[in-house]
This record gives structure tokens, C-alpha cells and sequence, in this order.
């Protein structure tokens, strides 16, 4: 097992594998994403009280999903970039924090879009809508933090503990519509409960969100790549690679 | 696992129980603040500062809602099924503004317990149902109150 965890740890390696996954990440992750887009926003039905506006939910529930995934696999690659000092850990949290930050923009942009029409208001400051904020200012934080430490192993080291001491921020957003008042609902879908929807949307829903994960590994595989290459860029297989493909 | 590793992941896992700890205090201590309304219940103890702008919020309660016909002046009662608190607010109110739905208000308690608002939200809650269902479901409640409402009245002597 320890070898499997290790061979991880060569950019090398994993720059093979992830050229031979982009592919069906992509395609397979953009059919999904393309079927649940056309089928919730074309033919699933009116909610009873919002009307078409609710089928906004379409990306504003995906984004807001992934935006707190990733900022978890952050965390995650964070503990090993501290613990075992591997290098493509640090190479993961650098590639997806700009996806990340863009990915919580757009929930709360979507987010606001929808609550001017069916709350009334762009913007409160109630617990859940705050608490994403504060995600999107953790993002921008790591980037800065990031770019700001020339050194590569001290920058890593910084940028690790930021994203392990934000991470407590992913409960708070989680369970901040069950513990104090707020005026954005509680979830819709639980993982004990049938979710309080009914089939004919929460199924293009699924399959929206299941499209914009892969979407987003591919996205990760490919910023890795490049962050590796500009990283690696003096070893030997880099050049050997570089020097295959140039010809 | 080699032990520098060992060590640095108890190291790690000690920085995350602390942050975690400290966050966990704070909130605690702030959860009023962090609470975005007074509910009803809330009010009618009398933990909510009076004439001093709040949000309250609840269900709107079923047969509550009166208009003034010759303004936007508009009352209803605001609930949380223990406890209810009436409201009072002149303006345009949210498309989903209605009774049974959730409102969070933004405005003064005057001395009578009476809430006025300058601001009214609707609050969403996490069902959504497409209107047939939704017609059939009022259809076959419907149904049942007409049914019990005869048989009340059957019950009823003049």
C-alpha cells in the first residue's frame, strides 16, 4: 500500500496516468454536465411556488457542492504536503485553489441571482451566505499566501497550515442552516432522507453535479500538468518529453 | 510510519483540535449574533430588546393576513406553532409572500408587542414539488376539510 502512496508522489508517474484520464474526465464528465443542464433547465418541471426561477438550483447547487469538495481535498493534500512532504501535494493545492474560488463566486453570484426575486434581497448576512464568503476569502488567501513565499518548500509548508486551519470553516458551512436562524433553506438532500424533491428534478440535478465533478478532475489533471512542468522544468524527462512532442 | 512523521502528524492533528475548539467557542459565545432573527417564542419571553431595530422571523399563520384596502398597509401574525407575534408592515411584499410560508422581517418591537417592519423577506423553504402535485395534494386536502367541516357543522345545534 505504501508503494501505491509513494509512486503517487512521482510527478513523473502521475503526469502518465492523468494524460491517460483527461480524456474520459472530460467527455464523460461533459455529457453529464450537458444532459443535466438541458434537462433541468428544458424539461423538468415549474416548482408550485417559484416557478422557472428555481431552476437555477441547476448550477447554483453544483457549484456551491464542488466549492466545498474541493476546498476538503485542499485540506487533504495539505496534511501530506505537512506530514510526508510530497511534492504533488502542493502541486494539487496550487492548481485547484483559482477553480475553487471561482467555483464559490459563482454560487454565490447564482446564489444572489435567485434571492432577489424569491427572498427579496441580493445579499444578507446570515450565517450560510456569510460562511461562503468566508470560503471565497480563504481561496483568495491561499493564492496570495501562495504567491507571495518565493521560496518553494516554505511557501508549501504556509500555504498547507492556512488550508488546514480553514478547513473548520466546511462544517460551520454545512451545518450553519441547522444551528443558528437563517434565512437561506435547510438542505433538500440528505443522505438518510429521501430528498424532498421530487424524481424529475433531483435526477438532472444528479447528474449536473456527478458532470461538474469530473469536469473539475480533469480541470485539476490539467493545471497539475502544467504547474509540473513549469516546476520540473530542468529535469531529464521533462526535456525528453518536451523534446517528443515538439518534434 | 516513521516517527519525524508521526510527530508531525500529531502536531497537525493538535493545530486542527485547537482551531477547531477556538472556533467552536467563539460561535458559541456569538450564536445570538450569529442567529439571523428572533423567533416568535423568542419574542414572547421577552429576550428580544424592545424598540431597537431586530429581525424576527416564522410561519405566516393560515387566516392571519388583513389588507387595508385603502393603502399597502398590511397585518399578519408571524408563528413558530408555540408562540405567535403580529406583525405590521406597509410596502410591496416578495412574490412568495403568503400564508404558510416562512418571512424573516426587519424592524422595531413597540412596547405592546406588536413587530413593525420596514422590511419584509420571504423565506424559502427546502421542498419543491411541481405545480400538478402541488394541485392534487391541495385537492385532496380540500376534500378532507369540506368533509370535516360538514360533519362540524352537523355537530353544531343553534
Amino acid at each position: 500500500m505504501w508503494q501505491i502512496f509513494h509512486k503517487l508522489g512521482s510527478p513523473k508517474w502521475f503526469f502518465g496516468i492523468a494524460s491517460k484520464l483527461m480524456p474520459w474526465l472530460l467527455w464523460v464528465g461533459l455529457s453529464l454536465l450537458a444532459a443535466g443542464i438541458v434537462w433541468g433547465l428544458g424539461f423538468a418541471p415549474k416548482d408550485y411556488l417559484q416557478g422557472n426561477s428555481y431552476r437555477i438550483i441547476f448550477i447554483h447547487v453544483p457549484a456551491a457542492l464542488l466549492a466545498q469538495s474541493v476546498y476538503m481535498m485542499m485540506a487533504v493534500a495539505g496534511l501530506v504536503t505537512l506530514v510526508w512532504r510530497m511534492k504533488l501535494a502542493d502541486v494539487f493545492v496550487r492548481a485547484v485553489a483559482p477553480v475553487g474560488a471561482i467555483l464559490t463566486f459563482l454560487a454565490l453570484f447564482t446564489g444572489a441571482v435567485w434571492g432577489k426575486p424569491t427572498w427579496g434581497t441580493w445579499w444578507i448576512w446570515d450565517a450560510r451566505l456569510t460562511s461562503m464568503l468566508i470560503l471565497l476569502f480563504l481561496y483568495f488567501g491561499v493564492m496570495a499566501l501562495g504567491a507571495a513565499i518565493s521560496d518553494e518548500k516554505s511557501s508549501a509548508r504556509a500555504v498547507a497550515v492556512l488550508v488546514l486551519v480553514g478547513v473548520v470553516n466546511i462544517p460551520i458551512i454545512k451545518y450553519s442552516v441547522e444551528w443558528w436562524n437563517t434565512l437561506h433553506q435547510p438542505a433538500t438532500f440528505k443522505l438518510t432522507e429521501k430528498p424532498s424533491m421530487p424524481a424529475e428534478m433531483w435526477v438532472p440535478l444528479l447528474l449536473s453535479v456527478l458532470g461538474l465533478y469530473l469536469i473539475f478532475g480533469w480541470l485539476a489533471c490539467l493545471r497539475m500538468q502544467t504547474e509540473i512542468l513549469v516546476r520540473e522544468g530542468r529535469t531529464r524527462w521533462v526535456k525528453e518529453l518536451v523534446q517528443a512532442r515538439g518534434n | 510510519m516513521h516517527p519525524i512523521r508521526k510527530k508531525r502528524l500529531t502536531i497537525v492533528l493538535f493545530l486542527l483540535a485547537g482551531v477547531s475548539v477556538a472556533v467552536g467557542l467563539t460561535t458559541y459565545a456569538l450564536r445570538q449574533n450569529i442567529n439571523l432573527f428572533y423567533d416568535p417564542s423568542q419574542i414572547a419571553e421577552g429576550e428580544a430588546p424592545v424598540d431597537v431595530r431586530i429581525r424576527a422571523g416564522g410561519m405566516v399563520e393560515e387566516g392571519s393576513v388583513r389588507r387595508d384596502p385603502e393603502s399597502l398597509r398590511v397585518e399578519f401574525k408571524v408563528t413558530d406553532f408555540t408562540s405567535s407575534v403580529l406583525m405590521e408592515y406597509t410596502g410591496i411584499l416578495p412574490d412568495l409572500f403568503a400564508e404558510g410560508q416562512g418571512v424573516v422581517a426587519m424592524g422595531r418591537l413597540d412596547g405592546q408587542g406588536r413587530f413593525v417592519a420596514d422590511q419584509v423577506l420571504a423565506k424559502h423553504d427546502e421542498n419543491y414539488m411541481s405545480p400538478e402535485v402541488n394541485e392534487a395534494l391541495e385537492k385532496a386536502a380540500g376534500k378532507r376539510a369540506a368533509m370535516s367541516g360538514a360533519e362540524s357543522e352537523s355537530a353544531v345545534s343553534y
